[in-house]
């Protein structure tokens, strides 16, 4: 019997190969989406807790000073002589080869930490190499390719087992690229043997490090929002998914419903036929997981180098490019598919159950169900909303606006139907003719069928808004920050203080004016920072974009009684103006301005030159802008190169960095507006579901129209009107929500997860674009229906009246 | 993976006697191709100052071999050894600082019983101060190991010594007295390696008198017995075609001693060594004088290694079978290789230490 079941089951799909294209692309898209965010997380993830696993070895017991950050080579001596095994480190965060990295520098004699990679890479290596200068640098490949070679810095080697971002080398190489000689930062306590006496009587100055958790490593604290980014949009087009499943799952049972209704007529219990179904289902859902799998590895694959170049330029955290296929990540997306596809069946099951044996479909009996749930619906959303905004009291940070952002979204979605019953509403009283008035009717009625693609469709559109005014709002500020930072016309970058100097005596005749540009790597409120020394010139006083400014500030700086910190800074460490600042031991300065400084991770300062120069003596001098005379530019360049015998890629005019700068800014959102695109296709596809779905139920309403006299033309033409409509009215609602979304994530989410606020612009251009496309998608949608409606045989229609379904 | 490293690390230049063949033609420069100073025949030997380190040359070792016995008459053998290593050439007008240093230093330490062989070993950078060699007051150490002079001002600071060392099953804390003058191999000091004329500074102090404890197993034991002190630096790497070499330094009941050592190579091989009187006098023996025929061979860590020798010296009418006290006195270090006690019959008694590498 179960075999008879089963075969009548899966002939409906065989009958219906669009519908079982539908249901498998619908649950694949909404996997796919899914578990690509979740791939690319769990990638970037691996990388952070690859490189915390370097930078610390597990069950690796690490001795740090109990104060300060250095320690006393006292005390490692005092250990070793003692007979303890404990191999010295010293690391720190500095630029390399033109990157950002973090320079791990391990006594390569003793470290615990070594790949075993190395012979690959490099076979004829041999303790010369390691332990001697020039040294070796061992980075990763990704880390390499962005590096410009140095002939004269350490050999670069290639691991793979260094984590991006990272730079293993010996202490002694460590020690000058970081320019802190003689420092050791921390001592690995090796397992091999023990001292003569308790270690902590040896260097009572030392301490166990408390093992870190990766979630606390700085990388992960930073990049957590952008995860949580993530996962938001992947969650979003999941849900997406789901009300093409719901939908799809939707019709099949309500066409099988005589097929049902037979079997059960039939004899076949109740009990099976569930249990048919429910295996069909999961079947189905394996099938589509796996499709979903494969095209969300894809969409991770094709994404991660741009999620990379996000994290890097953002956050400075260092991801691979490439993707790792990892078993937790298949199980968790096959899950979710069979997770997802239960919850949306779930309602159709149980209409299965409770399904009398002689019941006739009546789609308007759930019609009248749905008036009367509409009240409560929009009382829950209203409800949301308010959470929503609760959320944001009890809450801080980015939790707060992720909970302002769901409580908004979810809210608006339920609130959706009653608000468009009540414009339908409206409308009917206003219709004049009756065709007009079944018109209105009609779309009331077929309402509560489409509510859920409707959602959808609004959620997308909603995110699409948000995220658009939010990203071109960056763009625009950010632009005309360039405008204002970069006032210099060149940028150049000599190899030592003594060449710019040269450089400075023969450009003097030729240009209007140049400022050095000179900074150290240091640490600010407890993180990697940089402060800058900077000479008094126009280029400050008339260009810096300040967000805010005490009076006479930039006489305060070059009086050295003040500092200018950068916004990140000052919202991290909650500073005003006139607060002081710590910009190093026993240095501290009142803040007298804060200035914008987007794309840039990290705390940045700026003072006089002099008073840098007073507490750092050696600060390299190596880098010049310079002003130039309308139409110069070129010609000078080509003199510096010919004449002064400048590198041509010592050299960067403005345009080029400004280029530059914008390109970064684009790869950024890549990912942002890959995802935003792939949602609205989501929700045009649950759109098209939808309409598929309500397309058979709808025959016995539109047959009694045909028969008064009304053509399947004309049908057809009100059905592409009916689908159009109601996008737009989806759309006129979107609006709204999508400008509350870019509010919050311009002022709420932003500034948590970047530490910039920025302004908000409006873009009615894109606007009217995206509704276009809406509409389009609507349209679209509905031109199936449309046209089957158009050529169906009169005679079909005429059967309407016979059949009773 | 950290093992193969410092093996990695270590391949190339730390091994004693690395002396021999393949003579560049740089020697009458006083520097090889690659910088470094070179052992030199008119070298004057200056104390405190050539107890010292050499850091120009790339290798040199202080090594200390000391036959022991308890109360019951149980024989014990004990070695300590501290080599340095250069990366890279540096003169001792500019020392390297810190973590900079070319130096490598490696210090081997082992215990030998009749039936068991303790090893420890130790690795460390110079510039640091973790290990290194000083003059006054004679000083050399790595780690929690240490060779400490005592010796007062009117004595030569090897005359007394304090020696510890220890491992994570034994540990020895022992006092050395001299009792005889240094001596100097080869020409006064000017060690030959090989028919090629490469060479090594070359002095030893083989007349200790030994005092002290070693522990193992739980156990302190009281012991007394000899000991025997190498000091040697050189800048000659290893030849491709020299396998290995068998060193030798016995103590005779008569009084006098021997260093004996051959580098083994694909032909014949280049023998040289010492014959030391009781009073210290010295004289050179060369290749042809002397014989050393394995006799037995012991299967060692999967090796097949001769722990049973016959040393036949014609002109001193010596004629002694050379055997292990414990043949599996393997040094199981970074660079592995045999060193033990040895006792001694035939013509002439006594007892003594042997090294064997490359097998």
């Amino acid at each position: 019997m179960i075999r008879a079941v089963a075969q009548a089951l899966l002939s409906h799909w065989r009958r219906h190969p669009g519908q079982f294209a539908t249901l498998v692309l619908g649950l694949a898209l909404a996997t796919a989406l899914w578990s690509a965010v979740q791939a690319i997380n769990a990638e970037a993830r691996a990388s952070y807790a690859q490189a915390a696993a370097l930078l610390t070895p597990q069950d690796q017991p690490v001795l740090v000073p109990r104060q300060g950050d250095v320690v006393a080579r006292g005390s490692y001596l005092a250990l070793r002589r003692d007979g303890w095994p404990v191999s010295a480190v010293l690391d720190g965060d500095t630029r390399f080869g033109g990157v950002s990295v973090t320079v791990m520098g391990v006594d390569m004699l003793s470290s615990p930490v070594m790949p075993d990679d190395l012979g690959d890479s490099a076979p004829d290596l041999g303790p010369v190499d390691l332990l001697t200068a020039p040294g070796i640098a061992i980075v990763s490949p990704d880390t390499a390719a962005r590096m410009q070679s140095d002939p004269d810095g350490p050999r670069l080697i290639l691991s793979e087992q260094v984590p991006p971002g990272i730079v293993l080398t010996d202490i002694a190489v460590a020690e000058a690229l970081l320019d802190r000689r003689g420092e050791i930062s921390r001592l690995f306590l090796l397992p091999d043997r023990q001292g003569r006496r308790d270690w902590a009587q040896v260097a009572p100055d030392l301490q166990l490090a408390p093992s870190r958790a990766v979630s606390d490593t700085d990388t992960a604290r930073l990049t957590d929002s952008f995860h949580l980014n993530l996962t938001a949009f992947g969650l979003l087009s999941f849900a997406v998914g789901l009300f093409i499943v719901q939908g799809t799952v939707g019709l099949a049972q309500e066409q099988r419903r005589p097929m049902l209704r037979t079997l059960r007529a039939l004899g076949v219990p109740l009990r099976l036929l569930m249990l048919c179904l429910v295996v069909e289902l999961a079947a189905l859902a394996l099938l589509a997981g796996v499709l979903g799998l494969g095209l969300g590895y894809g969409i991770a694959a094709a994404l991660l180098p741009d999620v990379a170049a996000t994290l890097r330029g953002l956050y400075g955290a260092d991801a691979p490019g490439s993707l790792t296929l990892r078993a937790p990540w298949v199980l968790a997306g096959l899950g979710m598919t069979l997770a997802g596809t239960a919850l949306a069946s779930l309602q159709s099951l149980w209409r299965l159950a409770q399904l009398p044996l002689l019941a006739s479909a009546s789609p308007q009996g759930w019609a009248r169900a749905a008036a009367r749930s509409a009240r409560w619906q929009a009382l829950g959303g209203l409800a949301l909303v308010l959470a929503g905004m609760l959320g944001t009291v009890l809450f801080d940070g980015l939790l707060a606006g992720f909970a302002l952002l769901a409580g908004l979204l979810m809210g608006a979605a339920l609130i959706l139907p009653p608000v468009l019953g009540q414009v339908l509403r409206i409308g009917a009283r206003r219709a004049r003719t009756p065709l007009a008035q079944w018109v209105w009717a009609d779309l009331r009625a077929q309402l509560p069928g489409l509510s859920l693609a409707l959602m959808a469709l609004l959620l997308a559109l909603a995110a699409n808004i948000g995220v658009g005014t939010m990203v071109s709002s960056f763009r625009l500020t950010f632009t005309g920050w360039l405008d204002q930072r970069l006032a210099s016309d060149l940028y150049i970058t000599t190899d030592s203080d003594a060449q710019t100097q040269a450089l400075r005596d023969w450009l003097t005749p030729r240009v209007d004016g140049m400022v050095p540009i000179r900074r150290v790597e240091t640490r600010l409120d407890g993180a990697p920072g940089r402060i800058y020394g900077v000479i008094d010139d126009p280029i400050y006083r008339e260009h810096w974009p300040l967000l805010a400014a005490a009076p006479m500030g930039w006489d305060q700086i070059f009086d050295q009684r003040g500092v200018l910190v950068n916004e990140q800074l000052a919202r991290r460490a909650g500073l005003g103006l006139g607060d002081p600042v710590e910009l190093g031991a026993g240095w501290s300065l009142p803040v007298v301005g804060i200035y914008s400084d987007y794309g840039n991770p990290e705390g940045q300062a700026i003072v006089a030159l002099d008073a840098l120069l007073a507490r750092h003596p050696d600060l390299p001098d190596r880098q010049l802008g310079v002003r130039v005379p309308d139409g110069t530019l070129p010609a000078l360049m080509d003199d510096l190169r010919d004449d002064f015998g400048l590198e041509r890629d010592a050299m960067v005019d403005q345009a080029t960095l400004k280029a530059v700068s914008l390109r970064v800014f684009e790869k950024t959102f890549v990912v942002t507006g890959a995802l935003n695109v792939l949602t609205l296709g989501v929700a045009g596809f649950a759109l098209l579901t939808a309409f598929l779905t309500l397309w058979t139920m709808r025959l016995p309403q539109l047959a009694p129209v045909w028969a008064m006299g009304l053509t399947r033309a004309h049908l057809a033409r009100l059905e592409l009107l009916r689908s159009v409509a109601l996008a737009a009215l989806a759309f006129v609602l979107a609006l709204p929500l999508g400008l509350g979304l870019a509010w919050v994530l311009l002022t709420v989410i932003n500034v948590q997860a970047f530490g910039w606020r920025l302004p908000m612009y409006l873009f009615p251009l894109d606007w009217l674009r995206l509704g276009g496309l809406a509409l389009l998608a609507a349209a679209l949608a509905a031109v199936i229906p449309a046209r089957r409606l158009s050529r169906l045989p009169p005679a079909h229609l005429l059967r309407i009246f016979a059949d009773d379904r | 993976m950290t093992v193969d490293r410092r093996r990695f690390v270590l391949g190339l230049g730390a091994l004693p006697l690395a002396g021999a063949a393949q003579a560049q033609g740089f020697a009458g420069l006083g520097t090889d191709a690659e910088g470094f100073a070179l052992p030199a025949r008119d070298h004057r030997f200056v104390f405190p100052r050539d107890h010292a380190a050499h850091p120009d040359f790339r290798i040199e070792w202080w090594y200390v071999t000391g036959n022991l016995t308890d109360a019951q008459g149980v024989g014990y053998g004990i070695q300590w050894t501290l080599f340095r290593s250069a990366l890279a050439p540096e003169t001792t007008a500019q020392p390297g600082d810190g973590w900079t240093s070319p130096q490598i230093w490696l210090a081997h330490a082992a215990l030998t019983r009749g039936d068991h062989h303790h090893v420890a070993e130790r690795l460390a950078r110079g510039g640091i101060g973790a290990a290194g060699v000083r003059s006054a007051p004679f000083a050399a150490w790595i780690d929690d190991w240490a060779m400490l002079s005592q010796a007062g001002p009117e004595q030569d600071a090897l005359d007394l010594l304090h020696l510890t060392a220890r491992g994570s099953d034994f540990s020895y804390d022992l006092g050395l007295r001299a009792e005889g003058p240094l001596i100097f191999h080869g020409d006064a000091g000017y060690s030959v390696k090989s028919p090629a004329g490469q060479a090594s500074h070359y002095y030893s102090q083989p007349f200790y008198q030994v005092t002290g404890e070693i522990r193992f197993d739980g156990q302190v034991v009281e012991v007394i017995g000899h000991a025997w002190l190498d000091r040697e630096w050189s800048s000659q790497p290893l030849a491709g075609d020299q396998s290995g070499w068998d060193w030798f330094s016995l103590s005779f009941d008569s009084g006098d001693k021997l260093m004996a050592f051959q580098l083994r190579d694909d032909g014949d091989g280049f023998r040289s060594g010492s014959w030391i009187a009781p009073d210290g006098h010295t004289t050179p023996i060369g290749d042809r004088d002397i014989r050393m025929t394995p006799l037995d061979h012991s299967r060692v860590d999967g090796r097949r290694v001769p722990t049973r020798w016959q040393i036949d010296l014609p002109a001193r009418e010596l004629s002694v079978t050379v055997t292990a006290l414990n043949p599996q006195s393997w040094m199981a270090t970074s660079v592995p290789y045999w060193e033990g006690p040895v006792r001694l019959k035939g013509s002439h008694a006594g007892q003594g230490y042997l090294e064997m590498t490359g097998y």
